[in-house]
């Protein structure tokens, strides 16, 4: 990119235009949560592949029956939720990195909220159907 | 949205290619970017051949035989030629370095290719505009804050804490790391980019320091300091060894400690 270039000339000082609206004060939960999504389903890998390997095969009598079985319930349901909230915060991310546009990254933003929390509650909604027989 | 391609006017043409000096027997080829904000056109690579048995080992000294002997309109940085002022950061061979501390033997594989510093606006041919690099550096507010009435002799510091500095007072603010860390390209606007935080942990780290809370305050922000994605390109780059996502890493983690 050449001087030229440069998009938007303004007068604003460099200093002012670094400090702009100031920090978010924010950003660290969501670096915390996603060390702590990231650790717990990496100890939940093993146990979530034993179960999907129970399962391979099965009809949905036999998949109830295995999910009837509370340890085998609340590993799925904790995997999914570390994962769906993994995934949100990871998606964020992304947004962030590559949608410049401030106004227009609200849309993604908030489409991606919407996605993980359909798929986290549309998965505990099947693994508790199962897991209780109905 | 992230910019992938060049935009039209920056795209690079092909250059000059220069005469070889008379009579010179060992010759190394150089390929610089070449731009001039007078003459409207696109930038270019010009090709010359620096005669190397009459000047020193180092790129630095390849261009200013250049500047000397061939083409005195080439432009760029130097001053202290000998990797302490940091004004020589350049991308040689596709690594942002100093130039006055990389040897151009160093280079293998035919030509050294020499560029401006990616993703910075560019002044004149391998000069940088640094505005906001240097803004983003004044951000952190890079000297000692104290409340506390100040001693009659110096602030003092254990050999234990001073330690602590180790790593971090060396940066020579050259830009070489911010430069080569994508995150930095995508959102330097509103990422503080590896040196600027590499600064900033600096004097969080200062035992004499009074204002660690209120800097980690002003660093806490997802685009300021959480852009950082370990690439690890800075600690790759910096021209002095220093590890500045290492120094990231630490800020980050006091940041976790502060509030868990």
């Amino acid at each position: 990119m050449s001087a030229t270039d440069t998009p938007k000339r303004s007068m604003r000082t460099p200093l002012g235009r670094v400090r702009n609206l100031g920090a978010a004060h924010s950003g660290t939960s969501d670096f915390w949560r996603q060390r702590i999504t990231g650790v717990a389903m990496t100890l939940l890998m093993i146990p979530v592949l034993v179960i999907v390997m129970m399962l391979l095969g099965r009809n949905q009598a036999g998949a109830a029956q295995i999910l009837s079985s509370i340890p085998v319930a609340l590993i799925l349901l904790l995997f999914i939720f570390a994962s769906a909230w993994h995934m949100k915060i990871g998606m964020q991310v992304v947004i962030e990195d590559y949608v410049h546009n401030e106004k227009l990254k609200l849309i993604p933003v908030m489409l991606n909220n919407f996605f993980s929390i359909a798929v986290a509650l549309a998965s505990t909604y099947a693994i508790l159907k199962l897991s209780s027989g109905v | 949205m992230v910019e992938f391609a060049l935009p039209k006017n920056s795209k690079i043409t092909g250059g000059k290619t220069w005469p070889k000096p008379a009579g010179a027997t060992n010759l190394r080829e150089f390929r610089v970017y070449r731009w001039n904000p007078d003459d409207g056109k696109n930038p270019s690579v010009d090709t010359y051949y620096v005669d190397t048995n009459d000047c020193g080992p180092m790129v630095l000294d390849g261009l200013i035989w250049i500047k000397n002997h061939i083409d005195p309109s080439l432009t760029f940085r130097r001053s202290c030629r000998e990797g302490v002022c940091g004004s020589c950061a350049m991308n040689i061979d596709g690594q942002n370095t100093l130039a006055c501390t990389r040897s151009m033997h160093d280079v293998k594989d035919g030509a050294v290719k020499v560029n401006p510093l990616p993703h910075q606006p560019v002044v004149k041919d391998l000069v940088p505009d640094l505005t906001n690099f240097y803004a983003q550096y004044a951000s952190v507010e890079p000297w000692l804050k104290t409340t506390s009435p100040t001693p009659q002799k110096e602030w003092r510091q254990s050999h234990e804490d001073r330690e602590k500095l180790d790593g971090l007072y060396e940066c020579i603010l050259c830009a070489c790391c911010s430069t080569s860390c994508p995150s930095y390209w995508w959102n330097s606007e509103r990422y503080l980019g590896p040196a600027a935080l590499l600064q900033a942990n600096r004097w969080v780290s200062d035992s004499r320091d009074e204002a660690t809370g209120e800097r980690l305050d002003n660093l806490e922000d997802p685009f300021r300091l959480y852009r950082c994605h370990t690439i690890m390109n800075c600690a790759k780059a910096c021209p002095k060894g220093l590890n500045p996502a290492e120094a990231i890493a630490e800020l980050k983690l006091k940041l976790v400690e502060r509030q868990i």
